[in-house]
């Protein structure tokens, strides 16, 4: 990382630390909205942006997520069995699910996940025995750890933001090893990976079930966020939102979840203004955006400050010549 | 018995649409490499450029042809030109995404530019229905599926017995040799993208009176137009059109017979066995992995 890029990350780290303390209820809302969305997209940047796969199952896992905690800790479950159960139950799916996906080339996970949240969203309505159908589940409670109730926004909101910062940690860890090198060496030459002894399958399916768990990890957050879980919030609208999310931020730029995630949850307020036209702006505006940078707004970012570099290491040639000069 | 060959025909009207719908989207996959997530709001949209031309005055057979030539103006060629173009030079993925946002898109303009109510739309006959031994069969269904098969016939023949057709047959399935022989192929992608916009349109004319134009239409339609793909093969127009006459049969007959809460489920579950089994599909061949 360059060090701009680490001063950015230290005050943006900063700035969340310290933005509920100047917020209203609702905005500590809309930032732990973010904080769970990011986790969501984070675990999509790997099967996405790493593996290059296109997933429209991530609001599913999120479903499955938020459903399995909203079910079991009513049980009795404590919300941290509840929430590592969400992750695994997720990355098994997801498993399953890649393995015959990933058999053929093209873009047929794509639309196996597609017919999965369709799938998802069908059981969650029709079941209702288990999942009280359109009706949906109320008041999952937030969980106390070690006796730090977080009933409170902000408290909750911390809660969050410390597993958003874990789960950020454990990704970064992984995609500097060998392990995840082999997830970058995927995307950028999925036949070269494979002749030099990658099993490439594997790798796609693990990225694609890492990724899943991810999903149902910030369900099992969104949960106890929302207090209020139904079908519907995880039909495909969630999915196609994430995925684009992903894009906007920059797949396969490490804090690209980050920026996408903030932009979705921010400027829908922001465009208030424009009402129902908000939509139809922002899609107009992704369609843009991907014929003249399809490697969104950090890779906009990125493109820019090389471009700054560039002209000051011109003008740094250029001062010894003149001093050469006559 | 009676109420089978009910729910036989009608689901033979329903998968004569999907498969229309179906065929478009491998022709576009076949030619230009555009997987085209849009491709149920392209069947959508038309609808509503035909009540449009309907409010202003026109007949509805004059609206239904406002209704196909806008539809090849901006779904065929502005499609191509504005977003397909620019795009094609980074690879797959990112227009995937863009036809994805071109969904969203559309959807939204119709909700705000038309309305957001379910319109009803001209049936193209009077709702009669005919006693065919013990069923009762709609004339609407018997129009539609007539329709779609004669479309289906018009297709073969401009595909297979025309000059035109060939080209764009052989600019399909190798554009270097297309164009070392000679054809324009360019154009001939072009005139893929003009069949698709007409084939949505005419689509959307025979859906629409049957599921009223609404904005979300293009869902569940485009969903099914990916399924009749993969399930006949993503690389043949006969096999997209035989998925969706399986798909809209096994539909109808589900719903009936099995579930009608999972009625959507069960396209699903064949999409995901013919992936296991059979991942060309059922009469597609083989594509070799290329470098």
């Amino acid at each position: 990382m360059t060090r701009v890029g680490i001063i950015a990350v230290v005050v943006a780290a900063v700035a969340a630390i310290a933005a509920p303390f100047f917020l209203k209820p609702f905005g500590i809302f809309l930032i732990s909205t973010w904080v769970v969305l990011t986790i969501a997209a984070i675990g999509l940047n790997l099967t996405l942006g790493y593996a290059g796969q296109i997933s429209l199952a991530q609001g599913a896992f999120v479903g499955i997520g938020a459903y399995t905690v909203a079910l079991l800790t009513p049980l009795g479950v404590p919300f941290f069995a509840a929430f590592f159960a969400a992750g695994l139950l997720c990355f098994a799916i997801g498993w399953v699910l890649g393995y015959p996906a990933l058999r053929v080339q093209h873009h047929y996970l794509a639309f196996v996940t597609l017919a999965f949240t369709t799938l998802v969203f069908l059981v969650l309505r029709n079941e209702e025995w288990l999942t009280n159908g359109i009706y949906g589940i109320t008041g999952t409670q937030r969980p106390i750890l070690f006796g730090w109730k977080t009933n409170g926004a902000r408290d909750f909101y911390f809660l969050c933001l410390g597993v958003l910062g874990l789960l950020s940690l454990a990704t970064w860890w992984m995609l500097r090893s060998p392990w995840g090198r082999a997830f970058v060496a995927l995307r950028e030459n999925p036949i070269r990976a494979l002749s030099l002894g990658l099993d490439t399958r594997l790798y796609t399916l693990m990225a694609f079930a890492i990724g899943s768990s991810l999903g149902g990890l910030s369900g099992a957050l969104y949960a106890p966020l929302v207090q209020f879980i139904e079908p519907n919030s995880f039909a495909l609208g969630l999915s196609f939102n994430l995925l684009l999310m992903v894009i906007v931020g920059g797949s396969g730029n490490f804090f690209g979840p980050f920026v996408g995630a903030l932009v979705a949850v921010l400027l829908p307020e922001w465009l208030r203004v424009t009402q129902s036209y908000y939509l139809i702006i922002y899609a107009a505006a992704i369609m843009v955006m991907m014929a003249f940078c399809p490697s969104g707004l950090l890779g906009l970012a990125e493109r820019a400050s090389r471009a700054l570099d560039g002209r000051r290491a011109v003008t740094k040639t250029s001062v010894p010549t003149e001093g050469a000069g006559p | 018995m009676a109420s089978f060959i009910q729910l036989l025909v009608s689901g033979l009207a329903t998968g004569a649409i999907y498969a229309l719908i179906a065929v478009g989207f491998t022709l576009l996959w076949q030619t230009s490499q555009t997987i085209n997530f849009a491709q149920g709001e392209f069947v959508m949209l038309p609808a509503f450029f035909v009540l449009a031309a309907m409010n202003a005055g026109a007949p509805f057979w004059l609206a239904a042809l406002i209704g196909i030539a806008l539809s090849i103006v901006i779904l065929g060629i502005l499609f191509k030109v504005i977003i397909v173009d620019p795009m094609l030079k980074y690879g797959v993925l990112p227009l995937v995404i863009s036809t994805i946002a071109l969904s969203l898109f559309l959807k939204e303009s119709a909700k705000d530019f038309y309305s957001s109510q379910a319109q009803p739309f001209p049936a193209l006959v009077p709702p009669t229905d005919i006693h065919i031994f013990d069923a009762v069969v709609s004339t609407q269904s018997l129009l539609v599926l007539a329709i779609a098969i004669l479309t289906v016939i018009a297709l073969h023949i401009l595909l297979n017995k025309t000059r035109i057709g060939r080209q764009m047959q052989a600019t399909a399935q190798n554009p270097t040799l297309a164009r070392i022989l000679g054809i324009p192929v360019q154009r001939m992608v072009l005139y893929t993208f003009l069949l698709n916009a007409v084939l949505v349109a005419i689509a959307s004319i025979l859906v629409s009176p049957i599921y009223l134009a609404k904005f979300t239409n293009g869902e569940t339609l485009g969903m099914a137009a990916f399924i009749a793909a993969i399930i006949g093969g993503f690389n043949e127009v006969r096999g997209a059109i035989l998925g969706g006459v399986i798909l809209g049969v096994l539909d109808n007959l589900s719903a009936a017979y099995i579930s009608s809460q999972y009625r959507g489920a069960f396209p699903l579950i064949i999409l995901i066995a013919v992936i296991l089994f059979r991942p060309q599909g059922l009469l597609g061949r083989i594509e070799e992995r290329t470098v």
